[in-house]
């Protein structure tokens, strides 16, 4: 008996320091977070005067700088963007290599190792290929030169340089119509699409379309080659069976990618930062980047921890549904 | 079988595919051949007019320059910082990997009351945005004398690994039989002898797998090497990295030849390990 509660208070000693460590350097340090961003620390010396949400307020007014509106946007387009290229390339891969192809191992590691470098290494080389190149670069460079050696040349742009912002006029017809149904908010730059995080978009999913890939291929994998047999037997041409077979089998898996990949993108930072950085008027900048630059090259901690709340708000909200329901399940099993 | 499976093979859809897997393939490897092309041409080819070409002459002058630098330019060589990822992402790593499997065995097999509060708690801990935890933890690290070290970057990195070690650990023992641990109980073994001569001795590929992973997100790791280190010669090869190529005077086939050095040491490890890679991939996202 002895000898079981001495074990007990080991297995508590054994875990106690990580809990400690987590208890302090995330809950504790959110903790702190939270409270700088109500007070009015602006320079590097502490000021902790409470100010309420002022901080908050002025992230979401237009002056005097509508900067993360801007980030709002353009993170909201690179989500959508990444999310719907990394399921629909990843889910595609997937089904090619899950027809017996020879070669299997060598395709599935050429789509799989982008996902073993830094984002800085792939914000370096997509930087290259996706550059629009200018007078000083000499003429064209990266896809745009292929283009003009194909004849494409009408196809060139300028990628992520470009600070074009696709949205709503307030004064066209359907901005006015908006206005007029109590929607005149929808037509904002604000609302809208920034052009330049297409580039971005493409290097996050050249770099993490293999995960989705790699996902989809085990839980093709899983599904037994009876249940397609049945179907095909059943007179369901091939398309029948991934519509009605396949894909209601690996919903799970989508969701779970839509989560895994959709926390990384409201989080994507080293990436930007190496490839774009906060581009013309904002196109390429988001959240992470500019809580990173008003915090420590700026000295306004306050409005760095605003920005930092905001976006552990919007992670949680995604995470804690997937957390709670995964382990939960795994109690139940 | 056999029959169905040649029959399979002589459909004209099976062109298709591999038309379609190559086609990708190639696309996937554009950036690598760009960078490995540029990487190995001479200064004298390197125009960016004839930038998709294949070097007519192989050199390794680029490498040389980005590894050394050049003290013309004022220019800093990447060795310094290869070497600092190196002495910062080993210990980062051996520790982590320790620190997880402890945790992990006692998460799986010595379940304490309120184990199953403290779980999810300890997991969120991988997903929060590490932005919300940055101020704090430079206050932290400086009152401590560790801002501005290597044993810091290893100290955070061995800290906010925790979740994703525990839960690679947790998630391979619980697959060990509990009669396993029962059974030495019964012989009278404590908790640390029945982790020392039971499980340990089986957690070779559990140690694998989060080895890979934690070396892979630690040297790819940019964040916390921008935060917590404050002068370039202590920075991580990721930092320096974007330094070199934020740079304006530092030439492109110089900054190829550098992004492909720092990425070298996790592309090796994926060449060689890509089965691990692959669980570590797959165990990350909670489930296993």
């Amino acid at each position: 008996m002895k000898a079981v509660a001495r074990d007990r208070a080991i297995s508590v000693a054994l875990v106690a320091p990580s809990l400690i460590l987590i208890a302090v350097f995330v809950y504790g340090f959110i903790g702190f977070t939270g409270f700088s961003s109500l007070t009015k620390w602006d320079s590097l010396e502490p000021n902790f005067k409470f100010v309420g949400l002022h901080n908050y307020q002025r992230l979401f007014s237009i002056v005097p700088t509508d900067r993360f509106l801007c980030d709002l946007r353009n993170m909201v387009t690179f989500t959508v963007l990444f999310l719907a290229g990394s399921i629909v390339l990843g889910f595609a891969l997937a089904i090619l290599l899950d027809r017996q192809v020879k070669g299997e191992g060598i395709f599935r590691n050429i789509f799989l190792f982008p996902m073993a470098i830094s984002y800085v290494v792939t914000g370096v080389l997509w930087r290259w290929i996706l550059g629009p190149g200018s007078t000083q670069s000499g003429g064209a460079l990266g896809i745009n030169l292929l283009f003009d050696k194909l004849g494409l040349g009408f196809l060139k742009w300028g990628w992520f340089t470009d600070p074009t912002s696709v949205y709503i006029h307030p004064d066209s017809h359907f901005g006015v119509f908006l206005s007029h149904i109590g929607l005149g908010g929808l037509a904002t730059p604000y609302v809208g699409i920034s052009l330049a995080m297409i580039s971005v978009a493409i290097a996050a999913t050249w770099q993490m379309s293999g995960y989705t890939m790699a996902m989809y291929l085990a839980a093709l994998r899983g599904i037994p080659t009876e249940m397609r047999e049945a179907a095909r037997v059943d007179g369901a041409s091939e398309m029948q069976v991934y519509m009605r077979v396949i894909v209601p089998m690996i919903r799970p898996i989508t969701l779970s990618a839509l989560i895994v990949l959709g926390h990384i993108s409201l989080k994507i930072f080293d990436l930007v930062v190496s490839m774009t950085g906060p581009g013309p008027a904002f196109a390429t900048d988001v959240p992470a980047l500019y809580m990173w630059e008003t915090t420590f090259r700026g000295n306004n901690f306050a409005q760095g921890a605003a920005i930092a709340v905001l976006l552990l708000l919007l992670v949680a909200v995604l995470i804690i549904p997937y957390l709670v329901s995964s382990t939960r399940s795994e109690v139940r099993r | 079988m056999n029959a169905l499976a040649s029959r399979r093979a002589i459909r004209p859809g099976t062109v298709t595919v591999y038309f379609l897997l190559v086609v990708a393939a190639a696309l996937y490897l554009v950036p690598i051949y760009l960078q490995v092309a540029t990487s190995f041409k001479s200064f004298q080819e390197v125009k960016l007019a004839t930038m998709w070409r294949f070097p007519s002459t192989f050199s390794l002058a680029s490498f040389v320059k980005a590894w050394v630098g050049s003290a013309a330019q004022g220019m800093n060589g990447l060795a310094p910082n290869f070497m600092n990822s190196v002495y910062i992402t080993v210990p980062a790593t051996l520790i982590s990997a320790m620190l997880g499997s402890l945790n992990g065995y006692v998460l799986a097999k010595w379940r304490f009351r309120g184990a199953n509060v403290l779980f999810p708690l300890l997991l969120f801990g991988m997903f929060i945005p590490y932005q919300s935890i940055l101020i704090p933890l430079v206050q932290v690290l400086e009152k401590i004398g560790l801002y501005g070290t290597r044993g810091g970057l290893i100290f955070v990195h061995v800290v906010y690994g925790i979740p994703i070690t525990t839960l690679i650990f947790r998630n391979y023992y619980a697959a060990i039989p509990d009669e396993l641990v029962e059974a030495s109980k019964m012989d009278g073994a404590g908790i640390l002898s029945i982790y020392a001569n039971i499980l340990f001795p089986l957690s070779i590929p559990g140690f694998v797998v989060v080895m890979i992973w934690q070396f892979t997100s630690i040297w790819n790791d940019f964040l916390f090497g921008l935060i917590v280190t404050s002068t370039p010669d202590l920075q991580p090869i990721t930092v320096a990295l974007n330094n070199l190529a934020g740079s304006y005077f530092v030439e492109w086939n110089v900054q190829m030849a550098g992004a492909l050095l720092a990425a070298l040491p996790t592309l090796l490890i994926y060449v060689f390990l890509s089965r691990y890679f692959m669980r570590g991939l797959l165990a990350g996202s909670v489930k296993g």
